[in-house]
């Protein structure tokens, strides 16, 4: 499925500026601004006036014509009446200037029955108000409706089918079809109707665009809609990106980052069922390219990718490969196959039992496309090129989970404040501020002060605690020691507790069933000097981590 | 392709254009305090480094907090307990930081020469013996490249050669919490006696006090901070100087 515009309704007032001066369309006049033409009767029109002539060129065309000052209050106060007509097909219709309207018509138009009654409704509407509305008295043909309405997808595709439409017939462009539909017409209505649509970005810029491309010989919709949408960002930046989305019939604004929508996600069915690494991994490199066209032409780049494969026995395997900089085809496939290599040929006990029947690769985290700047001097080589081998050797050998590095994130105990990130899913050769101190800025309560300990037992090592008369040390439930630990006693033997500090008790995620925890912590220093990080939960003690 | 004659005219022109080689490119920078325990201020490049007693990863993360600052990446090799919010907070870069877990027995050798021929410095902790064959081509990877061997506490005897370096530690004292304010304080500061033996140009038993880590989350040597330094057994006035602890 591929990203559509919304679907908008434009009502349009050809002259609006003449209507709402009240002169008749079938005399010829002219509205003038700053000695320039800016709207004309179709009367004026016939005699060889056009937009954008000057007042004294106009006037030797069509010497009868008459002049009417630029007032722009006077043509929004007078369309006034015709939106707030539309309110009773639809409660949320926009003005994009005096004479043009526009509405999403998702749901306006199955409440009356589809686009094309819709179009009809609000052309009749329309119609009848103006028909009472300024210069109606003088109109020589009443019955003829000055409203056009067109629909498509996006504003900019509409307003053309509008201009394209006839008073009597709307034109309603098919869902999907505002590329092909926008093809054949030229830039500078497409420039003039983005300077309009697309607030917020420059005028000025846009014109300047407007002018290279005319240069270039992109004169029209559709020869811009050819070029790729990257080389247009590369050339024109990001009002050049909006252009040419508006050209390909699309909205101007993209998809805002890390807010992909789902159907950005690639998915194949894999039939016969794929149980071999390297025919999955060649399928993802055909994935991996489709994603990153998908992508490419929205002028999107991927910077997080979820891998998910699903097997004939419903098992599924899901991973998230993050990259500081941008996953090229290439490096998803890659990573596609180091994620398969790792379940396909692990132990018996997490391989799955059938063969893969579906493989998706879902963007997670989107940024706009800006190329990747490489550094002048240097800048490439934090990890030079011998340690970056060396590493992938040693995944190689190893399988890619056994190297890692480690990255900050929040948390109280010594060994929740750090989370090990395989070395293949981020880039070592760019900076990466999770592993910066700092990176954590949320306060942690009940976090362990510095010093940290240099040990972090991977498996808690189970002890017992006891106080000097041979009993258990326990918590209570407001956090208060039971008694004076007096002996520790572990495996290897017991020592006698010297010091000790604490406790610090810590209720942790208890919204959460499935991951609540609580516990208490305290420091010992035993008698040979030796200090340790003790945790006690459900009733028993541990040594979490050992001040080495 | 080349003759003999040809190499041997390139080295010498190699040699002659190179800048002259000088004493500190041979040493890895450390932390100050530390750099007084080593013998010529630094790390010897190509050097087999052993750290035991209590405090010994403390120290070993002190002794790479230097190199890895400046530059150097680090690689450690089976070494997942190590404290790494510890080793952030002595000064290690963890953005060049780089974790692998235990290779099994028979790989391990090839796994440390693959990373001691890239990586400036290597932490290991021995948990089987090494093969004499295999330390001694270990050591020539490593002097060869120019990095350096940092060995962890682990199995006795487990490298059949004495290292270049040897760091022992002694009779650690924690300060900031005390036998007579059961509950109260918190662990903050460490004194060891270190001894520093090794071979060659290694000053044999030298020791010396330190701080593992100072009041300030530094290493230093005690007489930096000759107010808690002085003496074994109970502190002084840590409660005092260390000001209350909440």
């Amino acid at each position: 499925m591929t990203e559509r515009a919304e679907r908008t309704l434009v009502a349009w007032c050809p002259d609006w500026p003449v209507v709402a001066a009240g002169v008749p369309l079938d005399q010829p006049a002219i509205v003038v601004h700053a000695n320039r033409v800016v709207a004309c009767s179709p009367a004026a029109r016939e005699e060889g006036v056009v937009e954008g002539l000057r007042r004294r060129e106009a006037q030797g065309r069509c010497p009868q014509a008459e002049l009417l000052a630029h007032d722009p209050a006077r043509d929004a106060r007078a369309f006034e009446p015709a939106v707030a007509s539309l309110d009773v097909l639809c409660p949320r219709v926009e003005i994009t200037r005096p004479g043009s309207c526009a509405l999403a018509t998702r749901g306006p138009s199955r409440y009356h029955g589809g686009d094309e009654a819709l179009a009809e409704k609000v052309g009749a509407v329309l119609a009848g108000v103006l028909k009472d509305g300024p210069g109606a008295q003088h109109q020589a043909r009443p019955s003829e409706s000055v409203v056009r309405v067109g629909i498509a997808d996006g504003m900019l595709a509409a307003t053309a089918a509008a201009r394209k439409a006839r008073p009597d017939a709307p034109v309603v462009v098919p869902p999907g079809a505002s590329g092909p539909f926008l093809a054949p017409w030229p830039v500078t209505v497409l420039v003039e109707a983005a300077i309009a649509e697309v607030a917020g970005l420059p005028d000025d810029r846009i014109s300047e665009i407007a002018d290279v491309l005319r240069q270039l010989g992109l004169r029209t919709f559709g020869a811009l809609a050819e070029v790729p949408a990257a080389d247009v960002l590369a050339r024109f930046g990001r009002e050049g990106a909006a252009l040419h989305r508006l050209a390909r019939g699309l909205d101007a604004r993209p998809l805002a980052a890390r807010h992909p929508a789902p159907d950005l996600a690639a998915t194949v069915e894999l039939d016969p069922p794929v149980e071999r690494v390297d025919t999955a991994a060649f399928v993802a490199v055909g994935l991996a390219d489709e994603l990153h066209r998908t992508l490419g032409s929205r002028g999107l780049a991927c910077t997080r990718v979820a891998v998910v494969a699903e097997t004939e026995h419903g098992e599924s395997l899901e991973r998230c490969w993050r990259h500081e900089g941008t996953l090229g085809a290439a490096a998803v496939a890659e990573r596609v196959r180091w994620q398969l290599d790792g379940w396909l040929s692990g132990s018996a006990a997490t391989r799955p039992t059938a063969g893969i029947t579906q493989l998706t690769l879902r963007p997670e985290e989107v940024v706009a496309a800006r190329g990747r700047q490489l550094g002048f001097w240097g800048g490439e080589t934090l990890l030079d090129e011998r340690a970056g081998r060396a590493l992938a050797r040693v995944a190689g050998l190893l399988g890619a989970e056994a190297v890692r590095v480690p990255e900050l994130r929040g948390g109280r105990g010594p060994g929740e404040q750090l989370t090990m990130v395989p070395s293949m899913a981020v880039d070592l050769v760019e900076s990466r501020p999770a592993a910066r101190p700092g990176w954590v800025t949320e306060p942690w309560p009940g976090r362990l002060p510095a010093p940290a300990p240099a040990l972090v037992h991977a498996e808690p090592v189970t002890v017992e605690l006891l106080d000097a008369a041979g009993g258990p040390v326990g918590v209570s439930g407001r956090g208060d020691i039971t008694a004076g630990p007096d002996l520790l006693v572990t495996v290897a033997g017991s020592q006698r507790i010297a010091a000790w500090a604490g406790p610090w008790p810590a209720d942790e995620r208890w919204w959460d069933p499935d991951g609540h925890r609580r516990r208490a912590r305290l420091q010992v220093v035993t008698g040979d000097g030796a200090a340790h990080l003790l945790a006690l939960e459900g009733g028993r003690w541990h040594i979490e981590a050992t001040y080495d | 392709m080349f003759d003999t004659g040809q190499v041997r005219e390139l080295e010498l022109l190699g040699r002659r254009v190179s800048p002259a080689s000088l004493a500190g490119e041979h040493l890895l920078p450390v932390a100050p305090a530390l750099a007084r325990l080593t013998p010529r201020g630094g790390l010897q490049r190509g050097s087999v480094v052993a750290v035991q007693g209590p405090g010994a990863t403390s120290l070993a993360l002190g002794l790479i907090a230097g190199p890895s600052a400046a530059g150097s990446w680090v690689v450690g090799v089976g070494t997942p307990e190590v404290g790494l919010l510890a080793a952030a907070e002595l000064g290690v870069d963890l953005e060049r930081l780089v974790m692998v877990d235990a290779p099994p027995r028979d790989q391990w050798a090839t796994v440390v020469a693959a990373v001691a021929d890239a990586f400036d410095v290597v932490v290991v902790r021995h948990r089987s013996p090494v093969k004499p064959g295999d330390a001694r081509r270990l050591t020539a990877r490593v002097r060869e490249r120019g990095g350096i061997l940092v060995q962890l506490p682990g199995r006795s005897r487990a490298w059949p050669d004495a290292p270049d370096l040897a760091l022992t530690l002694s009779d650690p004292v924690w300060r900031g919490v005390a036998a007579d304010a059961p509950g109260a304080g918190r662990l903050r500061a460490r004194l060891v006696q270190v001894t520093v033996d090794g071979r060659r140009a290694a000053a044999r038993g030298r020791t010396a006090s330190l701080w593992l880590p100072g009041p300030d989350g530094e290493i230093a040597l005690a007489r930096d901070f000759p107010g808690l330094g002085a003496g074994h057994g109970r502190p002084e006035v840590p409660e005092t100087v260390l000001g209350q602890v909440g």
